[in-house]
């Protein structure tokens, strides 16, 4: 009996007429990972795009602006309900958020077949840049292998000649591995894929000693992340082999480190296609309201590509006049790009993922707070390499 | 079939169900609630999983923990297949039950030689191994999944699974063939051998019958059609991924049947609609949802224990002493 | 042939295989004494791991808050068998299984929430952060050689106890045949509670002891409650000998598994593949051996006599 009735209460309330909306809304439907440990990139997406909406005055083309946030849960079939869900009984304009390249490919094709534009705040999947390529598919972050071919370069640029390299055995993890074989001009004296389920790199860290590398590159995200470095210092290589890493040292768990005390991580070099010092008007008022919204923290870049994602679509709007539901108006709007991003400038190829800098950034402990600091330029207007297999 | 079974609580209970799912469509939209028909799509395929589990769960005491396994080689079969631009239902589907079998019996031959906990551990075992594997393999996406471009086409005019209402209704009319066909294979010769071996498997060796064989072809049916509802996923969602084989899923499948009434024939469908709408609607409260879903799990298993139907059953008229 | 890696990674090997011993040393006694399917001795090495790092930040002392853990993780563990798991005694194993299944979910979550998705950790003190250096060139961290005396002490203690001790003695005739040792009049709802008891402090303690390497976060009972359950059945349920025996051989197979697969099978197909199979077969071997030995000894290496 009492299961019923905990269902039935919360069942009509679900089951309520929706209220008449104002037709003049626009809404912007929002798929970010706000459970589980990930939910530490999530809620720092989550508090950009509500800097976003302040920024915008809450309204899109002049019209009233609406977000409503969705949890993924970190599985695909759950992201591909929501999106539904948004698409269907929400009727959202637009779709935006999507942090996981496999909730991304559960969902997109649901919006896509919609009419409605998606654009990925985070997950990079290749296939959307190349042969997937979509007329209403937009990406304000990256293709997955562009970071780290940034990185291969900037350690062709640093010299370093022996390196070893680190990361997980799943799709991201091997798209990184990829991405830096691509660019990097020495020799891979070692290379070790661990399965997700481990923290324990005791026999990796004992074969990067035997081969005697002059530099390590890892991609250890999130928890992983806190574990290896643990363990690199334990094992007494912060003192031989520098760290290069991307996607593990960011804004997001750089609290955390500095929280945990590992001093190691100060010095350390990463790259990203944007840093929170990056010297443009937009990125200090965006960074400093950030921290305002955000328990004082310095964003990272998956709140960068967040902000970045809802002017994108706010450009789009404007330049149709305000018509969100006139798609090809507000996608040549979007193709233009002219917002003022936290990149400084930003422009798009023609499967819409940005052509961009890449940066070398380095660990720094300023006024008390560790953070990300911009130290030189790697590659300049980068675009994914599968680009030309886009038949927009 | 007999039809006083409709004037029970069971028989209403059930009726309402199989007539909810026949009217979603329309019921749906009729709420304002549009998505509402892609929830019971899912509903019904994750219940075609769940009754091929109660199949040897239910009736045959085996508790698979890798029984997801099955939904990803279903749903991989018609993945891969499409990757390489090959659509006929002729041949993905054919391939795709014919691989669940397949990995049935070798899964089955090896586990079923273990009893209890050991058995539970085993199946889990091997659910780890080909998820893991399916995640190495990077050709078929790994673990970012493999989206499908195209549903598997029969061929048939204006019989096309790209349309919603014709992919939900072939939903439908499986998952009543798998009700049917549990109910044939149940109260046939070959399923009170397994409901039995169930009771006393010793007792079943001792006048004859060797169980092993048994249990093993039930082990490979309830295979096959678990491969069914992976077909049938990858067709819905357009969309694969290693995730459908995580063991946390077979663990939900288990408390699907047991939540439904384990060991009934309907039990799996109910399981399933509430489980699935109890978790949508929670969530929608509240994103920490798993507070209140743990206890709740809890308190089935403590004080439910026959599920729904065997809450149901409670209100009947015990069956007089047949003469 | 690199001898000193080799000699490294055995240590490695023998490292994890400890750990994956003290949680499953619990695990078999509870499983073997109660027949209690417990989903949650992952959760309650999760336990250990949280309330140490909480205890070792509020005392600044990573031996006084562990040793404080200690005890909190007994008064942890018994109120859960009093409150929940005592009555899931006499269910059958699908209940076990179901109702611990709900309790990993609701602790996840609450640990979520306390602690924040960020989890929590623990820093060692300077003394052992060091590395120590053994003949032949070989180092290992300092730390590392902590656990595996630990560990080691721990499987000492647990064999005297289990052996010399009547306690020990009631355990091991309660491994082998429950309802004799009931009909003899032993309190063996004593009996229970007690090795409950046990069993969760040695899981916290596993928990706590490795946090210092793996940090805490929550979810990190179920990787290791898998590989727990393959050791005992390995092992043989209800066998602390099979406990240490199958967890060492896990612990050494995972590790020279993920050290020299990639070696071995590039001695037999091209370098892509191997990257591809080698990852992808080191992350199974451990199942496979479990396969293979339940092929072969369907009861586990160990099994208590009369079980």
């Amino acid at each position: 009996m009492l299961k019923k009735l905990i269902l039935a209460a919360p069942l009509a309330a679900m089951l309520a007429v929706p209220s008449v909306e104002a037709a003049e809304k626009i809404k912007v439907g929002i798929v970010l990972t706000l459970t589980t440990p990930a939910s530490i990139m999530g809620k720092q997406m989550k508090a950009a795009y509500e800097v976003a909406y302040d920024h915008l005055g809450g309204k899109m083309g002049g019209k009233e602006l609406e977000l409503i946030f969705e949890d993924d849960g970190l599985k695909p079939n759950i992201g591909k309900q929501k999106t539904e869900k948004l698409v269907k009984k929400d009727k959202v304009d637009f779709l935006t958020g999507y942090i996981w390249s496999h909730v991304l490919g559960a969902s997109a094709p649901v919006a896509l077949k919609a009419g409605k534009i998606f654009v990925s705040a985070n997950a990079g999947h290749s296939l959307y840049a190349g042969k997937k390529c979509h007329k209403n598919f937009f990406n304000a972050a990256w293709e997955n292998s562009q970071n780290s071919m940034a990185m291969g370069t900037m350690l062709n640029q640093r010299g370093v000649k022996n390196l070893y390299i680190l990361s997980l055995n799943y799709a991201a993890g091997k798209q990184m591995v990829t991405g830096v074989e691509r660019t990097f001009k020495g020799n891979v004296v070692g290379k070790d894929l661990v399965p997700t389920s481990h923290k324990d790199w005791s026999a990796e860290i004992a074969k990067v000693k035997a081969a005697k590398p002059d530099g390590v590159f890892v991609f250890y995200p999130g928890s992983w992340g806190l574990a290896f470095f643990t363990q690199y210092k334990q094992a007494g290589l912060d003192k031989t082999t520098p760290l290069y890493s991307v996607f593990s040292v960011d804004g997001a768990n750089l609290p955390v480190y500095q929280k945990r005390k590992m001093k190691h991580m100060i010095g350390t070099f990463n790259t990203m296609f944007w840093a929170p010092d990056l010297d443009n008007a937009v990125n200090k008022r965006f960074v400093a309201d950030f921290a305002k919204k955000y328990k004082g923290q310095i964003p990272s870049h998956y709140a960068a590509q967040a902000y970045d994602s809802l002017m994108l679509i706010a450009a789009g709007v404007k330049a149709a006049g305000g018509d969100a539901k006139n798609t090809d108006a507000v996608r040549k709007g979007m193709e233009e790009a002219d917002f003022g991003s936290v990149r400084g400038k930003i422009k798009f190829g023609k499967n819409h993922f940005p052509i961009q800098n890449f940066y070398a950034r380095q660990v720094i402990n300023k006024n008390g707070q560790w953070q990300l600091s911009v130290r030189q330029t790697v590659v300049e207007d980068h675009a994914p390499v599968m680009s030309n297999e886009c038949k927009l | 079939m007999n039809l006083e079974i409709l004037k029970t609580p069971r028989g209403i209970y059930n009726s309402l169900l199989i007539l909810l799912c026949i009217f979603m469509p329309w019921i749906a939209p009729a709420i304002g609630q549009d998505f509402f028909t892609d929830v019971f799509g899912r509903i019904m395929i994750v219940a075609i999983a769940a009754i091929s589990l109660n199949l040897i769960m239910g009736f045959g005491g085996m508790i698979s923990f890798g029984h997801a396994v099955f939904v990803g080689i279903g749903g991989y079969a018609v993945g891969i297949f499409a990757s390489h631009g090959i659509e006929s239902a002729y041949i993905q589907w054919p391939v795709g039950l014919l691989m669940s079998g397949l990995f049935a019996l070798i899964i089955g031959a090896i586990s079923l030689r273990t009893r209890g906990v050991y058995f539970i551990m085993i199946t889990l075992a091997f659910a780890q191994m080909i998820y893991f594997l399916s995640v190495s393999i990077e050709k078929y996406g790994s673990d970012d999944g493999l989206t499908i471009d195209a549903r598997s086409d029969f061929g048939i005019p204006f019989y096309d699974l790209n349309d919603a209402l014709t992919m939900y209704f072939t939903v439908f009319v499986l998952m009543v063939a798998c009700l049917l066909i549990t109910r044939k294979m149940v109260n046939s010769r070959f399923g009170r051998v397994i409901r039995a071996a169930k009771s006393n498997d010793e007792r079943m060796h001792t006048i004859g019958y060797p169980t092993y064989g048994y249990k093993l072809t039930a082990f490979v049916i309830a295979g096959m059609m678990c491969g069914l509802s992976g077909l049938l996923s990858a067709n819905f969602e357009d969309f694969v991924s290693p995730d459908m084989m995580f063991w946390t899923f077979s663990g939900e499948l288990i408390f699907i049947v047991v939540l439904g009434g384990m060991g009934t024939i309907m039990g799996p469908l109910g399981g399933a609609i509430i489980f699935l709408l109890l978790s949508e609607v929670l969530s929608n409260i509240t994103n920490s949802w798993h507070l209140i879903f743990g206890p709740f799990l809890i308190l089935v298993v403590l004080f439910a224990r026959g599920g729904v139907e065997g809450f149901l059953a409670k209100f009947e008229k015990s069956p007089e002493a047949k003469s | 042939m690199n001898y000193t890696l080799l000699a490294e990674q055995f240590f490695n090997g023998f490292q994890l295989g400890i750990i994956l011993f003290l949680v499953a040393a619990g695990l078999t006694l509870i499983f073997g004494i109660m027949d209690l399917v417990n989903l949650a001795h992952g959760t309650l090495y999760m336990f250990g791991a949280f309330f140490a790092s909480t205890l070792v930040a509020v005392t600044d002392s990573l031996v006084l808050g562990m040793i404080l853990a200690l005890p909190v993780m007994l008064a942890a563990g018994l109120l859960l068998e009093f409150s929940i798991l005592r009555t899931l005694y006499e269910r059958n194993h699908l209940d076990q299984v179901l109702a611990t299944f709900g309790l990993i979910l609701f602790f996840n979550e609450l640990f979520l929430i306390v602690w924040g998705p960020e989890g929590t950790g623990i820093n060692l003190p300077p003394y052992l952060t060091g590395t120590i250096t053994l003949p032949g060139g070989i180092t290992v961290p300092e730390y590392r050689m902590v656990i595996i005396a630990s560990g080691l002490l721990v499987a000492l203690l647990l064999y005297v106890l289990v052996s010399k001790t009547r306690v020990g003695m009631l355990i091991r005739a309660g491994a082998s045949n429950r309802e004799m040792v009931g009909a003899l009049g032993i309190n063996i709802k004593l009996l229970f509670t007690l090795v409950f008891g046990l069993g969760a402090v040695l899981a916290g303690f596993a928990g706590m002891i490795i946090t210092p390497i793996t940090q805490a976060d929550s979810g990190m009972g179920e990787s290791i409650l898998i590989l727990a359950f393959v050791v005992i059945v390995i092992g043989g349920i209800g066998s602390i000998k099979g406990a240490f025996i199958a967890a060492i051989l896990t612990g050494l197979i995972d590790t020279m598994g993920r050290s020299f697969i990639d070696v071995a099978l590039l001695q037999i197909m091209d370098t892509v593949a191997a990257e591809t199979a080698g990852p992808a077969i080191s992350s199974m071997m451990i199942y496979i051996l479990m396969a293979i030995i339940l092929a072969i000894k369907p009861s586990g290496l160990f099994p208590p006599k009369g079980a």
